[in-house]
């Protein structure tokens, strides 16, 4: 794969170490130099070692993995055409149903859940020999960006074990990041690929709405919703999105289009890419000053590659968070109706002398507050209130008005460019605990992220360095509806050229 | 001012009623997954992670639902809408398992409409009169009707003191039609009417199965009456009753409702708007509503479009069939058998109300030669007797109908009289693999040739000279008293035939 450090990049770093991609992985498998078994065991024996350190995962079944890995030996030995993912260990967020184990959500209300079906992707990876190792440690239903909010307590950096690895897909992030998964699946509402894939310096993907099969994704803010992946590099991440993605009669939101081989796809080198600078983000305050830095760096690595550079505003973006914050909660306001203790879940007894209408409402209101942490409550209360009546058309109403502005925003960018560039969060990863207190500013990290999930389109954070006290940093970019193929072939391009994948962490490099 | 109340009391009033009927698809699946809507399974074996609202799962709409709604509203002469949309109602209920109903708010399927019922009061008053028309019948305007999704069943366990509810969520996910009346009905017996009207249109056009007992059409009355006092009409405040599920029910609602609102105003003179309006169940045992809720004002349901679902476009070709499946109302039959084949509008109602089937097994007799008239009394005194004693429907009676009219052609061509027919109709039941030929002979009936049955004729004369006598006076039925003797000479006589040729022969006398 030639990745190597880029001489031209000014920040320290060691090799990476390339036996971890799933390209490499498949390539050995192939040519028989390793078996599936051998890299099951290599992937449970390093979460054994390393897991402690990060809680990234937070439920393993080692021995139906191994099994399953076996089985995939036993077929290759037979001579069987294996499928894409044949051998593969990828971990998943707990968020998507599995018939295996529990599906947690993170939340108390789902602790002993146990789903009697898979989610459509989870179904799509088995059948491309993908064994299933792990699941990974979230923001309760999805709703936070630190990990923090989670019954398993927080996920933690790889890169600095007192901060945060993002969230709400942040045990995926910290997983791959700590070379214990090759390739993980999150989902991404608002950012919850994106953010943590940046502060824990891997690639991760949040495809176009409808890409993926939402079926099995438990819904946050279902317009909102979509499952992509994390890896070490756009090409394993390509790799992954062509396993998953397509069409599934079982979601009526997911999109008939054709899938292309986007690890095909991604092979030729863009010709006369036009990248758009997104002059709100990279102008934006809040930018920390070393991501700045290495965004420009970034540009003008594209620019000496041979792509155009043009400026281009988004007027909307200031509107992307007041937007999100309302569309988000009220989906999720009623998508978490169903949890009220009454067919499955947790559920608390009524009061004995209830101050409510009946026993069965005290019942209600004992399980959703204590069945729901603080965020998930706050997200529910902001959307019981903003759907109600008197307040639906200056609330909802208004922001479904600016969403479409949003996307008319991002419609005219594309005519101009096929690309949009920037940086997926304002700082690198902040402390834990930092922002716990302050919702409002956790909100605010969401800053450049939201308008992809808002506007439908696919994005994509990769790996362009880290600041001097050892942080990733992360570059977003973005494109139209349905061109995975262009957004993973640029970023694809600016890996390969630069050679910049980040190493293991030097706490977890240890096999 | 109908009402018996009102002729007990100084005041007069009038009752204004609007129905929402619930009208459950007859749809195989569910309106959003793929599980039978069979009735009367054990609980919870019609259920799926769609329907049980687990967590990951998602709906995928049933778009024969769409087709029997747009069929409904075609029927009903409603807008169709070019688009209509989902939308959730959110509350808690145990027999709610996502804690949202998947409804219609804003873009209903079908708008406006009417329907229209036979008239039961004739009316001073001048704007309900303007909603008659010319034909007698009362046009009830329609609102609106709106796909919705069915809740699951709570069945409350009280045994040996036990306060357990359990949850049977089958139903949960099956399709209804909300069908919702403007306030134009004015009495219990147009309510009944509409309601049966309506329940027949259903049942005609295959929308749904119709039946009450199952919970296949369920309504709710909004009820109030508009008071006079002083020159002034005061209104009552609006009473909502829940779930009368039979014809029988929503009158008697009603009537008592009237009565009581009418009470309740002579108590408290409380008009609309100064007391809140209430929801009051129908308790079928004790035969009176109660108090359910009382609220100030609406219960609020957060209503949004549901981001799981798409909108829904009717096509050109939707539209078309909807049509022209829509043709075969109740109605269209009636105009048939009352103007095409001249039926008594009792007997024609009668067939009407068995269901389209029947009218369709009739028009088949006729159509095979029987006449409307001999078609519609066999119907009546023996098809319906044999279904209605066996608990059948029309597609299991065991003689197809071209063969019932077999038997009845041979009437009219003086094979056989009246009574044999019945006995040839009797064996043919007992073996439905005789045919008509085969089941008249078997009763040994030979015809008896018309130089046989002239010196039959002249006996009879000679024998009954009264008869000659008022025959001549006009009265040319009394010849009908001769078939009794003549049958007692020869079984095999043919009544027709004797009343001819001595009718024949008392003219020539």
């Amino acid at each position: 794969m030639g990745l190597s450090r880029a001489a031209t990049f000014p920040y320290s770093l060691n090799m990476f170490d390339s036996r971890l991609s799933l390209q490499t992985l498949r390539e050995s498998i192939a040519n028989r130099s390793i078996s599936c078994r051998e890299i099951a065991e290599f992937f449970w024996a390093r979460i054994e070692k390393h897991n402690a350190a990060i809680n990234a995962i937070v439920a393993i079944d080692p021995e139906i993995a191994i099994e399953s890995a076996k089985d995939i030996d036993r077929r290759l030995a037979n001579g069987e055409a294996l499928p894409a993912l044949a051998g593969l260990p990828i971990s998943i967020k707990d968020i998507l149903c599995t018939r295996q184990g529990t599906t947690t959500c993170g939340s108390k209300m789902l602790a002993k859940y146990q789903s009697p079906f898979d989610a459509h992707l989870v179904i799509r990876l088995y059948d491309s020999g993908a064994i299933v190792m792990g699941k990974t440690n979230l923001d309760e239903f999805a709703m936070g960006g630190s990990t923090e909010n989670s019954i398993f307590g927080p996920s933690r950096n790889p890169w600095d074990n007192s901060r945060t690895c993002g969230g709400s897909s942040g045990g995926s992030a910290a997983a791959v990041a700590a070379g214990l998964s090759p390739a993980s699946i999150g989902t991404d509402t608002g950012g919850s690929i994106r953010q943590p894939a940046s502060f824990c310096g891997v690639c991760g993907i949040k495809p176009t709405y409808g890409r993926v099969s939402r079926y099995g994704l438990i819904a946050y803010g279902s317009s909102l919703d979509v499952a992509g992946a994390f890896a070490h590099t756009v090409e394993d991440l390509a790799l992954v999105l062509t396993s998953i993605a397509g069409h599934d009669p079982r979601d009526s939101t997911c999109l008939p289009d054709p899938v292309p081989n986007y690890a095909e796809e991604i092979r030729q080198a863009p010709k006369n890419l036009r990248i758009g600078v997104v002059r709100e983000h990279l102008e934006d305050n809040g930018l920390d000053n070393e991501l700045r830095e290495a965004l420009h760096a970034s540009i003008e690595t594209y620019k000496r590659l041979g792509a155009s550079i043009v400026d281009i505003s988004l007027p909307h973006s200031k509107y992307c968070i007041p937007t999100y914050y309302i569309i988000a909660p009220c989906e999720a306001s009623s998508n978490l109706s169903r949890y009220d203790g009454a067919h499955y879940g947790f559920r608390a007894e009524p009061d004995p002398k209830t101050t409510s209408a009946s026993p069965l409402e005290s019942m209600y209101e004992n399980t959703r507050s204590q069945g729901f942490g603080a965020e998930v409550r706050r997200r529910i209360l902001l959307g019981t209130y903003a759907l109600s009546a008197g307040y639906y058309d200056a609330y909802y109403l208004k922001a479904l008005k600016v969403r479409r502005l949003i996307r008319k925003d991002y419609d005219a960018a594309f005519e101009k460019v096929d690309v949009l560039l920037g940086p997926t969060t304002p700082r690198p990863a902040f402390r834990l605990g930092e922002k716990i207190n302050d919702p409002v500013q956790l909100y605010l990290e969401d800053l450049f992220t939201v308008g992809a999930n808002l506007a439908g389109i696919p994005a994509l954070s990769i790996p362009i360095g880290q600041t001097r006290s050892g942080l990733p940093l992360g570059m977003q970019l973005q494109a139209p509806p349905l061109r995975e193929s262009t957004l993973l072939a640029a970023g694809h391009w600016y890996q390969q050229q630069t050679g910049y994948v980040p190493s293991i962490p030097p706490a977890f490099a240890a096999s | 001012m109908s009402d018996s109340a009102s002729t007990n009391s100084p005041l007069a009033y009038r009752v204004v009623i609007g129905l929402e009927v619930h009208v459950q698809l007859k749809t195989q699946t569910k309106l959003f997954c793929r599980c039978s809507t069979r009735f009367g399974q054990s609980p919870n074996t019609q259920v799926c992670p769609v329907c049980l609202g687990l967590p990951g799962a998602l709906p995928v709409l049933n778009l024969h639902a769409i087709e029997l709604a747009a069929r409904a509203g075609e029927a009903l002469h409603c807008e169709l809408a070019l688009f209509t949309k989902w939308d959730r109602k959110n509350y808690f209920y145990p027999d709610l398992p996502k804690g949202y109903q998947t409804s219609q708010f804003d873009l209903p399927i079908c708008v406006g409409g009417y329907l229209d019922i036979p008239i039961r009061v004739p009316s001073d008053n001048a704007a309900e009169a303007a909603t008659l028309s010319e034909n007698m019948v009362k046009r009830i305007r329609l609102v609106r009707a709106h796909l919705e999704e069915d809740a699951g069943k709570s069945m409350h366990d009280e045994r040996a003191g036990r306060a357990d509810t359990r949850i049977d969520l089958n139903r949960a996910g099956t399709p209804l039609l909300e069908i919702v009346s403007e306030p134009d009905l004015s009495s219990a017996e147009e309510a009944k009417d509409y309601l049966s009207e309506l329940r027949l249109i259903m049942v005609y056009l295959g929308i749904s199965d119709g039946n009450m007992q199952e919970g296949s059409l369920r309504a709710d009355a909004n009820v109030n009456l508009h008071i006079e006092r002083d020159g002034e009409t005061i209104p009552t405040p609006i009473v909502e009753i829940k779930n009368l599920n039979s014809f029988r029910s929503v009158e008697r609602a009603i009537e008592y409702e009237v009565e009581r609102q009418y009470r309740e105003f002579l108590r408290t003179g409380l008009a609309m708007g100064q007391s809140p309006k209430q929801t009051r169940g129908w308790d079928d045992v004790l035969g009176q509503t109660d108090l359910q809720r009382e609220k100030e004002d609406a219960a609020d349901y957060r209503y949004f479009p549901c981001p799981d679902l798409v909108p829904v476009q009717l096509t050109e070709q939707q539209r078309e069939s909807a049509k022209s499946e829509s043709q075969f109302t109740p109605d269209r039959y009636r105009n048939v058998l009352l103007h095409t084949h001249a039926l008594k509008e009792t007997d024609a109602e009668i067939l009407i109300q068995q269901g389209r089937d029947v009218v369709e097994y009739f028009v088949e007799l006729v159509r095979a030669g029987a006449t409307p008239k001999r078609a519609s009394a066999w119907m009546l005194q023996d098809v319906l007797r044999h279904l209605n004693d066996h608990h059948t429907s029309i597609d299991h009676y065991p003689i197809p109908a071209p063969k019932l009219a077999e038997l009845l052609v041979a009437i009219e061509q003086g094979k056989v009289d009246t009574s044999q027919a019945k006995q040839a109709l009797a064996k043919i039941l007992d073996d439905p693999s005789i045919g008509v030929a085969t089941a008249i002979e078997l009763l040994g009936i030979v015809r008896v040739d018309v130089s046989e049955t002239e010196v039959l004729c002249k006996e009879l004369l000679a024998e009954n000279p009264d008869v000659i006598d008022k025959v001549k006076a006009g009265n040319t039925k009394a010849v009908a008293a001769l078939v009794g003797q003549a049958k007692k000479k020869n079984r095999n006589a043919d009544p027709r035939v004797i009343q001819e040729i001595c009718l024949k022969m008392i003219a020539n006398m």
